[in-house]
């Protein structure tokens, strides 16, 4: 991918994430998320509804790579069956630790696809997607 | 100043990330590798050549310290650096002197280590802590302090330099007005020993934690200083060899006395050997004279970046040589990712003083800490980053 573009993306997602700003709605479930190697600190929300995953909101302070994944993971997620979101997200957690992966499954998740170029931003790319994960294990319980 | 003695200075980088911890000069390395190649041995012991040369390297050590900081050298306590220090004035002085309700004075810009063992304690003893406030440009001063005040108080502990907004407290005051009024006076001096001239006992200072690592020394090693009687009255945190005279069937025992009955096992040799090392060579620059070149260092810094309009700086008038502040918009490990990118290390954080977001409002800033081995042309590269930042996102995305 051309490097502007890729820059474009995350800016945008970084300047202005999508679904950022918590609601505290009770039928929400919540987590939140820090990395022992950095100061990203964030909040998710998430809703699933009949196996579909209807809502999921961050909100909290961290770097660009994080915020930005953050805001793309979500348009990813929403809307998609719990197993499909599951399968978007280990295929995007295998790109970042650098194992196969199919690019078809990603959309724009495609423009985290150097970031192993960079050893200490691998734990930001993954500090969401780990996050929703994790509520999304709580909830299919 | 004295640039030539850091290895670590040959490579092109610009080190300012001197409040997490320092680089260390040539002399220090040496004995502490002299150690290991020449004369490796345990201490407590001397019979045969090596022990001997390693007991009298690491007795010393307490000698230099002692008369670094003006404090009886066996009133030095070799410990693994402030943050065991700070938990053994805590579990081991206070959990047994002080009782549910006695009060502890803190504020909101310590450190970890001075605010959690606290805490813990509370919840183990019931005693309470109280947060004195701070002014409006975050330093904490004596007329805050004696608001806070009340019969109960029995403790006042804080930094003598704190490590983000770096103001230097008036510890010979406070120190006074403790002595005067039976409470203890603990100082934090992580960020104070290793940049200024700090006195124990004309300071009234009952328990001194420092790090050696913050001075040019080792990782690992570190120092606490107590008043005789009061040490003397500390239970140790660790039991173990080196530090009885006997013990026997029917559970009876006898510790040593001060200050090896506070160090028990086996201490860290080279790193004790290395502290000396350190303290001597900051002692022969002269502590006056690094102080005053670090507050010229942060002047020359705040004089080059007042037309920078999208820098913000937290800690202007702070009479150390740490600076903190933000690039406006820009998430404050981003900021030293970019500065990492000019080799320009600095740190990215809340400096493990998670509360003080409360007072400024704000998570998160950038730590420039200056030493003496820095130089205005470091300080000229980091404006000239500062300056360019608008590339920022180019650079680190
Ligand atoms: C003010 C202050 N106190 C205590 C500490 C803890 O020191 P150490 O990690 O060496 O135990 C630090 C270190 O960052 C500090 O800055």
């Amino acid at each position: 991918m051309d490097d502007n573009l890729r820059r474009e993306i995350i800016l945008e997602n970084y300047k202005e994430p999508y679904n950022r700003g918590l609601i505290d709605d009770e039928n929400y479930s919540k987590i939140n998320s820090r990395s022992d190697s950095c100061i990203d600190n964030l909040d998710f929300e998430m809703m699933i509804n009949n196996d579909i995953i209807s809502d999921i909101r961050f909100d909290g302070e961290a770097c660009a790579i994080s915020t930005s994944a953050a805001s793309i993971l979500i348009k990813e997620l929403v809307g998609k069956k719990v197993d499909d979101a599951l399968q978007i997200l280990n295929n995007y957690k295998n790109m970042i630790n650098e194992k196969s992966y199919d690019k078809e499954l990603l959309g724009e998740l495609i423009v985290y696809d150097e970031i192993y170029k960079q050893p200490n931003r691998k734990n930001c790319a993954l500090l969401p997607s780990n996050a929703i994960d994790k509520l999304i294990g709580r909830l299919k319980k | 100043m004295n640039r030539e003695d850091f290895p670590m200075l040959k490579s092109n980088i610009v080190y300012f990330d001197n409040g997490a911890t320092t680089l260390k000069p040539q002399c220090v390395i040496d004995v502490m590798n002299k150690y290991y190649l020449e004369h490796t041995s345990n201490i407590h012991r001397g019979d045969y050549d090596a022990s001997i040369i390693t007991n009298k390297l690491y007795d010393n050590t307490r000698n230099i310290i002692g008369s670094f900081i003006n404090a009886d050298p066996d009133c030095c306590v070799f410990t693994s650096g402030s943050t065991m220090s700070l938990n053994m004035v805590v579990f081991g002085y206070m959990k047994k002197h002080l009782k549910a309700g006695d009060e502890v004075l803190l504020n909101k810009s310590e450190h970890a280590s001075n605010i959690l063992p606290w805490i813990k304690l509370s919840e183990e003893i019931g005693i309470i802590i109280k947060y004195v406030p701070l002014n409006s440009d975050y330093s904490l001063t004596i007329d805050n302090i004696k608001k806070c005040v009340t019969e109960k108080t029995k403790v006042i502990s804080l930094a003598h330099i704190s490590n983000v907004v770096g103001d230097v407290r008036d510890i010979e005051t406070i120190g006074e007005f403790c002595s005067q009024n039976n409470i203890i006076f603990n100082v934090d001096g992580a960020q104070s020993v290793p940049h200024i001239m700090v006195d124990f006992k004309e300071s009234n200072i009952d328990f001194l934690s420092f790090s050696a690592h913050k001075m040019c020394g080792p990782t690992g090693v570190g120092v606490l200083v107590g008043k005789r009687n009061l040490l003397e009255n500390m239970d140790p945190i660790l039991y173990g060899g080196g530090m009885n005279n006997y013990f026997e069937e029917d559970n009876s025992y006898e510790l040593k006395s001060i200050p090896t009955r506070l160090e028990a096992g086996t201490p860290p040799i080279a790193g004790v050997i290395g502290m000396g090392e350190a303290i001597k060579y900051l002692d022969k620059i002269g502590m006056d004279k690094i102080h005053q070149y670090e507050k010229q260092l942060k002047q020359y810094f705040l004089d080059k970046v007042k037309d920078i309009s999208n820098l913000i700086i937290y800690n202007k008038d702070s009479d150390s040589g740490i600076v903190s502040f933000n690039i406006d918009g820009v998430f404050a490990q981003d900021l030293a990712i970019y500065l990492n990118h000019y080799n320009i290390y600095v740190r990215a954080g809340n400096h493990c003083t998670k509360m003080l977001k409360d007072d400024i409002g704000i998570n998160n800033t950038v730590r420039a800490s200056f030493y003496f081995y820095n130089n205005y042309e470091d300080v000229d590269r980091l404006v000239e980053a500062l300056k360019n930042s608008r590339d920022i996102f180019k650079i680190i995305l």
